[in-house]
């Protein structure tokens, strides 16, 4: 088998194997459980009342601003991956241009912290 | 054909092997960790814990298990049955499907990647969708708002997580699993292990690993004098099982990888004669164990955050100081030229 079949083919058989386990134990009480299901039973649960309406309503913006966030963030450390792994390497060029780069980082999250992206109150 | 067999086939079979050992020897560990949890906290409050199942109770989280499969499966007639289904089995896979490149012992790994770190950071971002499709399947009010507040707080954590791994690998210059143990390997012993130089970030790591599992005091999404139990509402019988399950299996992974990362994975605190005697494989599950029980502590003894003050910890307090951190680890490094 070729190099990189042999690296990743466990990967992906612990995954089929884990996904075995947990779709076995998923099933089970499909098919030793009672079902007995009732209109009250399966009503969602709202506190004993019945729901008044959908439960996908609007929601905050804030949960939204938190993922863009997220993202930059995210984006910036899968950045700096092959940059902490080669770290040797890249010498002096490699540090200062990240230098630099984390900076021009720092001076955005400063700029959103004073805007009050990150206040939740 | 034969030649097919020795090529494909048997390769394939060891792996398949592999692969089942260790996970129903990790699913074993979960089930006395749980146990553990339970003790933990019960003795923390003066209690017994579970104590009749078996001798001491051992056999608690077995029942517990059966107790489930026999009960009904209740589905919402307003969920989305095809996405309220496959959450709790995604939840489980993603935190089980990690442990592939966990190396427990010197070559007792699965799956050897070079990117094994990579792979794992991967994966734990990716948990957060179990979460997020049972609370939006549901289509009821409380998981909704659970699965917001637990997809905020999630991605939040996994930026400083994210920053914690970069110092790591800057002190390593390696993805692999392996290699970053190797790398803390030494004639100090546990001096030469990376919690020492890196404290601030063990630290930053332990409670960001808390947030990101949804552990007590972060346990937000399932806040249950809130939200009643947050995005598992709606769930019983085994999706609520899983939805439990992969919740306990992240939190282990988050104490394997914290024993790599900073407490030397398998390798023995003194490289002395009774010491490296005892098997690799029983310091690394001795680590695991240990930072289990500061989880369980943290769980009993700490209260629950505000969602305000956490995510103000997350985005203000540890983003900025493990981004210094970054910065400083780096400098430092290349300053002195200590760079692997």
């Amino acid at each position: 088998m070729n190099e990189l079949l042999l690296d990743y083919l466990p990967v992906v058989i612990f995954i089929a194997v884990s996904a075995i386990i947990a779709g076995a134990l998923m099933l089970a009480p499909f098919l030793i459980a009672v079902k007995n299901p009732d209109s009250e039973k399966v009503s969602a649960y709202e506190c004993g009342f019945a729901a008044f309406d959908d439960a996908r309503m609007k929601f905050d913006v804030r949960f939204y601003l938190v993922a863009i966030l997220f993202i930059i963030f995210d984006l910036e450390v899968a950045f700096l991956f092959p940059w902490a792994v080669a770290f040797k390497e890249v010498g002096a060029l490699g540090f200062w241009s990240v230098m630099v780069f984390l900076a021009v980082l720092t001076i955005g999250f400063i700029y959103e912290w004073r805007k009050g992206a990150l206040e939740w109150d | 054909m034969v030649e097919f067999w020795t090529t494909y086939g048997l390769p394939t079979a060891i792996i398949v092997a592999q692969s089942a050992a260790m996970l129903v020897s990790l699913l074993l560990i979960v089930a006395y960790l749980l146990y553990a949890d339970r003790k933990i906290w019960a003795a923390v409050q003066l209690r017994r814990g579970p104590n009749v199942v078996g001798p001491w109770g051992l056999l608690q989280s077995f029942a517990d298990m059966l107790k489930f499969v026999f009960k009904e499966v209740v589905i919402p007639s307003g969920a989305n049955k095809g996405v309220f289904l496959l959450a709790p089995l995604v939840s489980t896979v993603l935190a089980l499907s990690a442990w592939a490149v966990i190396p427990v012992n010197a070559g007792w790994v699965v799956a050897d990647l070079n990117v094994g770190i990579l792979y794992v950071f991967a994966i734990s971002s990716l948990e957060v969708y179990g979460v997020i499709m049972g609370g939006w399947a549901s289509n009821s009010k409380y998981p909704f708002l659970g699965a917001l507040r637990s997809a905020a707080q999630m991605v939040s954590y996994e930026v400083s997580i994210g920053f914690v791994i970069i110092t790591v690998l800057l002190c390593v210059g390696s993805l692999n699993l392996t290699d970053i143990v190797l790398a803390q390997k030494g004639e100090w012993g546990l001096l030469n292990w990376f919690w020492l130089p890196l404290f601030p970030m063990f630290v930053i790591f332990f409670i960001s690993a808390l947030a990101e599992t949804n552990r007590p005091p972060f346990d937000l999404p399932e806040a249950e004098s809130e939200l009643v139990a947050g995005f598992m509402v709606e769930y019983s019988s085994t999706p609520y099982m899983l939805f439990m399950l992969g919740e306990y299996v992240a939190i282990t992974l988050m104490c394997a990888l914290m024993t790599i990362l900073f407490l030397g994975g398998w390798l023995p605190p003194v490289d002395v004669a009774p010491f490296n005697w005892v098997p690799g494989i029983v310091w690394f599950l001795l680590k695991v164990f240990l930072l289990f029980f500061m989880f369980a502590m943290v769980k009993a003894i700490v209260p629950r955050y505000r969602y305000d003050q956490l995510m103000r910890l997350g985005w203000k307090v540890f983003l900025p100081l493990s981004l210094f951190m970054v910065v400083a680890v780096a400098s430092v490094l290349y300053a002195f030229d200590l760079a692997p």
